[in-house]
């Protein structure tokens, strides 16, 4: 030991090392910040996986999706509209909304997909590759020829309004062609592009999703029609289909239930998917029914209806969306764990 | 160049985390905060888009010698997850701008250059991985140190675990290895390893392969990982199906006297 060091400075070099202690015990309490889940098990087993951690990510999709789907299903089905009015002697003003409501949907459905872009100004990346294994890039290249050849029969067709001329006549009829046949494409390849997915709420419903998308496509452009003016009993006709098969696929969602697709039956998706099903299905088609048989109230009843399928078609699509986000929270699915009861 | 592959041996892992950080230094990655997750020693939680390498941390029961030298302690199971890059990717597969490639490594890799966002590879992994990164909009996951790769180097992560737990190299020398491994520790009495390394699913097999006591699924490994390419074909039965009941309906509607 060295003489120089005194008694008293070997006190304070303790004293310091106390000091140190002190400040290292203080520094060392961080405040507790437990991520609670609410059914988080606390243990990583076979039975709970590894601490109940979602296996999956979540859909990463905005709001701008589920309205995407809205929109670009109920043009798809306008442009339908129109053809086969046009094939038949339907009323001109009817072939008239119909093609503008494609044609209109045509424009905002791209609009939409862009701003869920996390790189919007790479849109056009979509089209530098054409992939069928992707539904993804199978359904940006149908909106690309669906909103040119919506928007075409639209202007053509008001041309030829103004201009009789049979050149124009025949144009019309190609792009009035192609923008149905992509019109049924668009309807519907959304419930592939959502049922191939490793999302188990959606995979499970892969064989009915582009049917049930379609319908609600179907009943949305049909209530729009209506609401705009077109009292036909053809509109009617439609929307009493689409709302039968409607209610098909309310009811199969209920009736068949599996692990799986636990968020399509419970919690907030579950009551977004069951409001959606009833104002889609069995509301609508009561009240046409309801309609037929009474003259004075036919209208009204028609108006209610085609309101409620319109709220329902774009809750439907929401709902859809949403039961995805929680379906992939659940691990127990992906990892086949013992089944945590409804 | 040859295909590479992983293989994560948590029967070495000592939970230190220095892949996370390897990876996190060299491929720039930022900081996920810091929270406290309550699960033992991970305060990571999983992969996202800027957790490539994510060490979990699983606390078992008592094991007599596993727990460290007190014969009471409770064991402690730790292993580092990382993207699989699939045998048919279900990322590569969905990505509708080309951006996710295969690399002659035999890597999946997300050009960050080409890719524009639309997070239809977010869903279709069949393992969670992938994530669009709110701040820069791509998708980002694992790149399998496709640079490093390319100037005949070892990933990050295999290059900084200080106990070869992460084990790079050609792809059918390292499944040897992995089985010789398998056999020795079960002839030292660790009768509950599992090789992860699913080549009977739809994925066809991957390119990070982990060796881990007890069953897989307390690690969220998924024991039937399904490439949701598989659900395609009833799908676009179903829009078939979807579509002609769309136009015969709007026939039918229009009354078939009406069509001219």
């Amino acid at each position: 030991m060295n003489p120089l060091v005194t008694a008293s400075s070997r006190a304070a070099r303790e004293q310091r090392l106390l000091e140190i202690r002190l400040e290292a015990e203080a520094a060392s309490k961080v405040p507790l910040q437990i991520e609670t889940r609410q059914t988080a098990p606390t243990e990583a087993s076979a039975q709970t996986g590894y601490y109940g951690m979602p296996a999956l990510k979540r859909p990463q999709w905005t709001v701008e999706v589920p309205l995407y789907f809205f929109v670009g299903g109920l043009s798809g089905a306008a442009s339908l509209i129109a053809a086969v009015g046009r094939l038949s002697s339907a009323d001109a003003r009817l072939i008239r909304h119909s093609r503008w409501l494609a044609a209109i949907g045509g424009m905002i459905s791209p609009a939409l997909l862009i701003a869920d872009l996390g790189v919007p100004s790479r849109f056009l990346n979509m089209l530098r590759v054409f992939k069928i294994q992707s539904p993804m890039s199978v359904g940006s290249w149908t909106l690309v020829a669906f909103s040119n050849s919506a928007a075409a029969t639209a202007l053509l067709s008001e041309f030829e309004r103004r201009r009789p001329n049979r050149a124009v006549s025949v144009l019309t009829d190609a792009a009035q062609m192609v923008s149905a046949l992509t019109g049924m494409i668009l309807s519907t390849y959304t419930g592939v592009l959502v049922g191939a997915t490793a999302i188990p709420a959606w995979n499970e419903h892969v064989s009915s999703l582009p049917i049930h998308f379609a319908a609600s496509g179907t009943a949305a452009a049909a209530a729009i029609l209506e609401l705009s003016g077109n009292e036909s009993e053809v509109l009617n006709r439609i929307a009493l289909g689409a709302a039968a098969v409607e209610t098909a696929m309310g009811a199969s969602i209920e009736l068949t239930p599996s692990p799986g697709t636990k968020a399509l039956r419970t919690g907030g998706s579950g009551w977004a998917m069951r409001a959606a099903g009833l104002l889609s299905g069995p509301l609508p088609l009561a009240l046409r029914l309801l309609s037929s048989k009474n003259n004075a109230r036919k209208r009204g009843l028609r108006r209610v209806a085609a309101i409620s399928s319109l709220a329902g078609s774009l809750l439907t699509r929401w709902a859809w969306v949403h039961a995805g986000k929680l379906s992939a929270d659940d691990n127990s699915v992906p990892l086949q764990l013992p089944a945590s009861g409804e | 160049m040859s295909v590479t592959a992983f293989l994560t041996d948590s029967t070495l892992c000592i939970g230190c985390k220095a892949c996370e950080v390897a990876c996190k230094e060299w491929n720039q990655l930022p900081s996920d905060g810091f929270d406290w997750k309550g699960f033992s020693y991970d305060n990571t939680g999983e992969l996202g888009h800027s957790t490539w390498r994510h060490v979990k941390f699983v606390e078992g029961g008592v094991i007599p010698g596993q727990g460290g030298n007190s014969p009471d302690n409770f064991s402690w199971g730790f292993s580092s997850d990382v993207c699989k890059h699939c045998e048919n990717a279900g990322c590569l597969e969905a990505c509708p701008t080309g951006a996710i490639v295969r690399t002659e490594f035999g890597g999946v890799f997300i050009q960050p250059d080409v890719c524009n966002g639309c997070a239809y590879c977010v869903v279709s992994c069949p393992f969670g991985v992938v994530e669009r990164n709110p701040a820069k909009g791509r998708a980002l996951k694992c790149t399998f140190c496709y640079d490093r790769q390319k100037e005949g180097l070892q990933p990050a992560c295999a290059t900084a675990c200080p106990t070869e737990s992460i084990k790079f190299g050609e792809i059918n020398q390292l499944r040897q290895s992995a089985q010789q491994r398998m056999t020795k520790l079960q002839d030292n009495g660790f009768t509950d390893v599992h090789l992860y390394d699913p080549e009977d699913s739809s994925v066809g097999g991957i390119h990070a392969f982990f060796i881990v006591r007890g069953d897989p699924k307390t690690y969220n490994l998924p024991p039937h990982p399904e490439v949701p390419t598989t659900y395609l074909r009833k799908g676009w039965i179903s829009a078939g199906i979807a579509a002609g009941l769309m136009l015969a309906g709007t026939l039918l509607a229009f009354g078939k006297g009406n069509i001219r």
